[in-house]
């Protein structure tokens, strides 16, 4: 019967979609190396303690007076040296690789792929939906961000409410979304598909229906999604976007053309010094502020 | 009319329950305590409840309020999960499940609330009330009047947390609040205000219990019990309260700076205005993380009991378990970054705090080999309390794995606030806490009524929580894998959730029936009692000084305060068969009963209610009411009662004699 539900187990893991196991992005890819990688490190203790539990139950039950009894024996400098050093040195190797993949990893770096130019998205998380502005290409959509295949992204995100956490699992890891502040995250899709986000953190009554489509297109798709985007009749200015920013729930997608330009920059210095919004700081004096590259 | 109502604040008919589920638990919560009092009244027993308990100031009955409030509040807390169970379970697609979202956003609040604050805390002080001192060889704590000011502080704020189920609303913004969520522009009612409140009143209490217990241990141990010979219990009791002296300002303060902004309308923690709400983030968490040491270390000291108890053998390492339980206590200080490394912290700051959260599995580690090599070459009881041990080992190292992952920054940045970390913290929280303390309780309860717990019905609570808890748990492990992130009241039917929620329900069912099972206990074996009644002072053959007193214990602990030369001092009197039986008794002194704890807290709790509403008037009366309350105590003379030698000798030998009767 345990081998039986174990099968079921197995089976299930294999077949259902868990898009952390089977990511479709550079980053995702070596985030879930990096979980086999410390799942087996910790084996090499988690083993023998489940090992020696059972069997040292079993073997000194109180029923079974065969077992050696030594009820004075209690401490070894040998055993007692043996299990602070092997976790210790586990640790190590760990730390390690922490280290390595923190800097690696770092949502902040940039990722580079020969010969293609990456794409800006800016993302500004709202009650209760995501915008996502293209300022290349003038376009902007809410809830479905596009991009296109081993191309990689630059998203630079803020919020215009509370904190959100933006995530796509399929793609990599996550990062907070903080009014008045601009953080970065850099991903890459390598797989064709679409793939599920929302927001890991609680904002609110219409948290739940944060979601949004993560879409890895090819490079004519996604230029053909541009233009759709493009000739949306709707333009985000600024009275479009202050009605954009009122709470609502479970939004559809959607799309504007020309948003504002530093409508992104905007959202973030509003809430920095509030007398400064309309007016455009360039964005290298950003970098300078307190609490402006995502402390 | 007006004036009257400009009195009451913003408080009107409005903050009566408006939806259903709410309007229930409000009403069974008054209909409880209407039952509560016509039960008081019927038998005539309201003297004997304030002369025998809510103006008690002894440790041991302090202890058993604390256990009985906190397992009570276990119950509200499960009744929460089990909301949350059922609404996950069947809000997919198109059904929007039993709870609305504002509903759902409360009870997981409350849930958290009330585990960590009211059940774990609560079964924790607990303990620490009934055990320390006997441990110790002391008659009592170092301020027993400041012992029972902390627990009606904590019972403060555990009332005011269900109060809010009847009387407006509680906060919806998780169970830590986070800014801006939780600032007035985004929060505008009253529940973060109950939540900030009744965790300030509940938290004073839990520092003055920490400064306690850390005078206690350190001047009022026994003669010849050095701190290399204290009970492990006492050294994980002793670490926690330096922890909770240095954590629990910080949550004092962080609580006053977010009551400060939504009550004054500062911008310590709002979004603009100069606000920063990761400063809260970090403040909270400067606590946060320590916080959970500080409720699972004296578990760690429950297992270490119950492991030498049930294995008839010294526990294996003390100098290693002594030096684990301090290398935890300071490393738990040094990781709080590791609950928001998504926060874009940067590679080098992330790093060192993943570097050193993982390095706390190492004394974590040393205490699973010593516990197991107690075990070894031991004569093993498997009575309750070591099922749950079981249950611990196995459940807390795999829930270290998943510790040690997310230790890693990148491997956080794909689990963090998805399902996978709720299954994390909720492992290590209930196979390392509440089984400990649950543990504890079966082991200790003989000592406190003088008869033992019914063994099968604790067998199966146990086996029922576990079980409960593999199935509950880990397909939360998976969900979070799968992409689902913590606290969704709805999500789409395409998301391929819906079957691995059912089967966590049923988990939470199956903990549900363990409950049951543990209720069942308690009733059946105090119905029995009379049969089961055999006041052994020593029903586990116990190592430790608690076990030398008779069961009851006396209300003076010891009629001779004990002698120790060793560690296991009890175990070492057995075996040398040191007579037990004194002659030469003497006045014992002992601190009356007072009031003052049960006023202070009363006023504390309606300023707290006064500050929630806005009803200034009630917050100058309870803070008053709070000041003349301490300053009254202080000036009272004659704060002890003695106890004739005689009247001790006639308690031990009436003791004694019923132990060999029966």
């Amino acid at each position: 019967m345990a081998a039986a539900l174990l099968a079921t187990i197995i089976h299930y893991l294999f077949t259902a979609n868990i898009p952390v196991l089977q990511p479709a992005g550079v980053i995702g890819q070596k985030e879930k190396h990096l979980m086999i990688l410390a799942i087996l490190l910790c084996l090499i203790v988690v083993l023998p303690v489940f090992t020696m539990t059972i069997f040292i139950a079993w073997k000194y039950r109180e029923s079974n007076h065969k077992a050696k009894y030594n009820p004075e024996w209690d401490h070894s400098r040998l055993f007692e040296t043996v299990w602070w050093a092997i976790p210790f040195i586990i640790i190590g190797i760990l730390s390690v690789v922490a280290w390595r993949s923190s800097h690696d990893l770092d949502p902040f770096k940039a990722l580079a792929a020969p010969g293609v130019k990456p794409l800006n998205i800016q993302v500004v998380s709202l009650d209760w939906k995501w915008l996502f502005i293209y300022p290349d290409q003038h376009v902007a959509s809410v809830n479905r961000v596009e991009f296109p295949v081993n191309t990689p992204i630059n998203f630079e995100l803020t919020s215009d409410s509370v904190m959100n956490s933006f995530w796509v699992p399929a793609l990599g890891g996550q990062i907070y979304t903080m009014p008045g502040m601009s953080t970065q995250l850099h991903l890459m899709s390598d797989r064709l598909g679409s793939y599920n986000g929302s927001s890991a953190n609680i904002s609110g009554n219409g948290f739940a229906g944060m979601t949004f489509t993560a879409v890895s297109a090819t490079g004519e798709n996604f230029g053909r999604w541009i233009k759709t985007a493009k000739n949306s009749s709707k333009s985000l200015d600024t009275v479009a976007y202050q009605a954009l920013a009122e709470p609502s729930h479970d939004n559809q997608v959607s799309y504007y053309s020309s948003p504002q330009p530093g409508l992104f920059e905007n959202v973030v210095m509003k809430y920095m010094m509030p007398e400064m919004s309309g007016s455009l700081p360039p964005s290298h004096m950003m970098d300078g502020m307190p609490g402006m590259a995502g402390m | 009319m007006n004036s009257f109502a400009s009195l009451l604040g913003k408080l009107d008919i409005h903050a009566l329950p408006h939806d259903k589920i709410t309007q229930g638990g409000a009403a069974s919560l008054v209909l409880g305590m209407v039952a509560v009092v016509v039960l008081l009244t019927y038998f005539k027993r309201w003297k004997w409840l304030y002369r025998e308990w809510l103006t008690t100031v002894d440790p041991k009955k302090i202890g058993i309020m604390y256990i009985v409030v906190a397992l009570l509040m276990l119950l509200r807390g499960g009744a929460d999960a089990l909301m949350m169970r059922a609404q996950q379970a069947t809000s997919v697609g198109a059904a929007h499940g039993v709870l609305s979202s504002d509903t759902f956003q409360q009870v997981f609040s409350a849930h958290g609330t009330i585990m960590i604050f009211f059940v774990g805390m609560g079964l924790m002080f607990g303990l620490f009330n009934l055990i320390v001192p006997l441990q110790i060889g002391s008659r009592d704590v170092a301020f027993p009047v400041l012992n029972a000011t902390s627990f009606w502080l904590y019972a403060a704020g555990m009332a005011l947390v269900n109060l809010s189920l009847v009387v407006g609303e509680f906060s919806a913004a998780g169970w830590l609040a986070y800014p801006p969520l939780s600032e007035l522009k985004y929060s505008p009612g009253v529940g973060v205000d109950y939540w900030i409140w009744s965790l300030q009143i509940a938290g004073i209490g839990s520092l003055m219990s920490g400064i306690n217990f850390f005078v206690t241990i350190v001047k009022m141990r026994c003669k010849g019990m050095d701190l290399m010979k204290m009970p492990l219990f006492c050294w994980s009791v002793l670490t926690t309260s330096v922890m909770i002296m240095f954590a629990f300002p910080i949550l004092t303060v962080t609580l006053t700076l977010l009551a400060l902004d939504r009550t004054l309308g500062m911008h310590f923690f709002t979004a603009g205005a100069g606000g920063n709400a990761m400063m809260y983030v970090n403040l909270i968490w400067a606590w946060g993380h320590p916080e959970v040491y500080i409720l699972v270390l004296p578990a760690f000291g429950v297992y270490s009991e119950i492991v030498a108890t049930f294995s008839r053998k010294s526990l294996f390492g003390y100098k290693s378990m002594v030096g684990a339980l301090a290398a935890i206590a300071i490393l738990s200080f040094t990781v709080w970054l590791h609950h928001f490394f998504t926060m874009g912290a940067g590679a080098d700051v992330n790093a060192f705090f993943g570097i050193m959260t993982m390095l706390i599995a190492v004394p974590t580690g040393v205490k699973i080999f010593n516990w197991l090599f107690t075990m070894y070459q031991g004569r093993i009881h498997f009575a309750s309390p070591m099922i749950w041990f079981m249950g611990f080992v196995f459940l807390f190292t795999l829930g270290g794995v998943a510790g040690v992952m997310m230790a890693v920054p990148p491997i956080d940045f794909q689990v963090h606030n998805s399902l996978f970390l709720v299954a994390h913290f909720h492992t290590m929280i209930i196979s390392g806490v509440i089984f400990g303390y649950l543990a504890g309780i079966t082991y200790w309860f003989p000592k406190f009524f003088g008869f033992k717990l019914n063994e099968r019905l604790g067998k199966y609570a146990a086996w029922c929580w576990i079980v409960g808890f593999i199935l509950a748990f880990g397909p939360l492990y998976i969900l979070g894998l799968m992409g689902a992130t913590r606290r969704l009241d709805h999500y789409s039917a395409a998301m391929g959730w819906q079957q691995l929620f059912i089967v966590a329900g049923i988990g939470v069912l199956i903990i549900g029936l363990g409950v049951f099972f543990q209720l069942l206990q308690f009733g059946v074996s105090i119905w029995q009692r009379k049969a089961r009644l055999d006041y052994a002072p020593d029903p586990w053959r116990g190592r430790t000084l608690e076990w030398a007193t008779p069961s009851p214990v006396p209300v003076y602990n010891f009629a001779k305060l004990p002698e120790v030369s060793g560690r296991d001092a009890f175990w070492a009197m057995k075996q040398t068969k040191q007579a037990a039986a004194d002659k030469d008794f003497m006045d014992i002194r002992l601190p009356k009963n007072t009031p003052a704890g049960l006023l202070v807290a009363g006023f504390a709790f309606a300023a707290g209610f006064g500050i929630i509403w806005h009803i200034w008037a009630l917050l100058v009366i309870g803070g008053l009411g709070v000041l003349s309350s301490i300053i009254i105590r202080s000036t009272a003379e004659r704060t002890e009662y003695t106890i004739p030698a005689k009247q001790v000798e006639r308690i031990e030998t009436e003791a004694r004699a019923r132990e060999s009767y029966a």
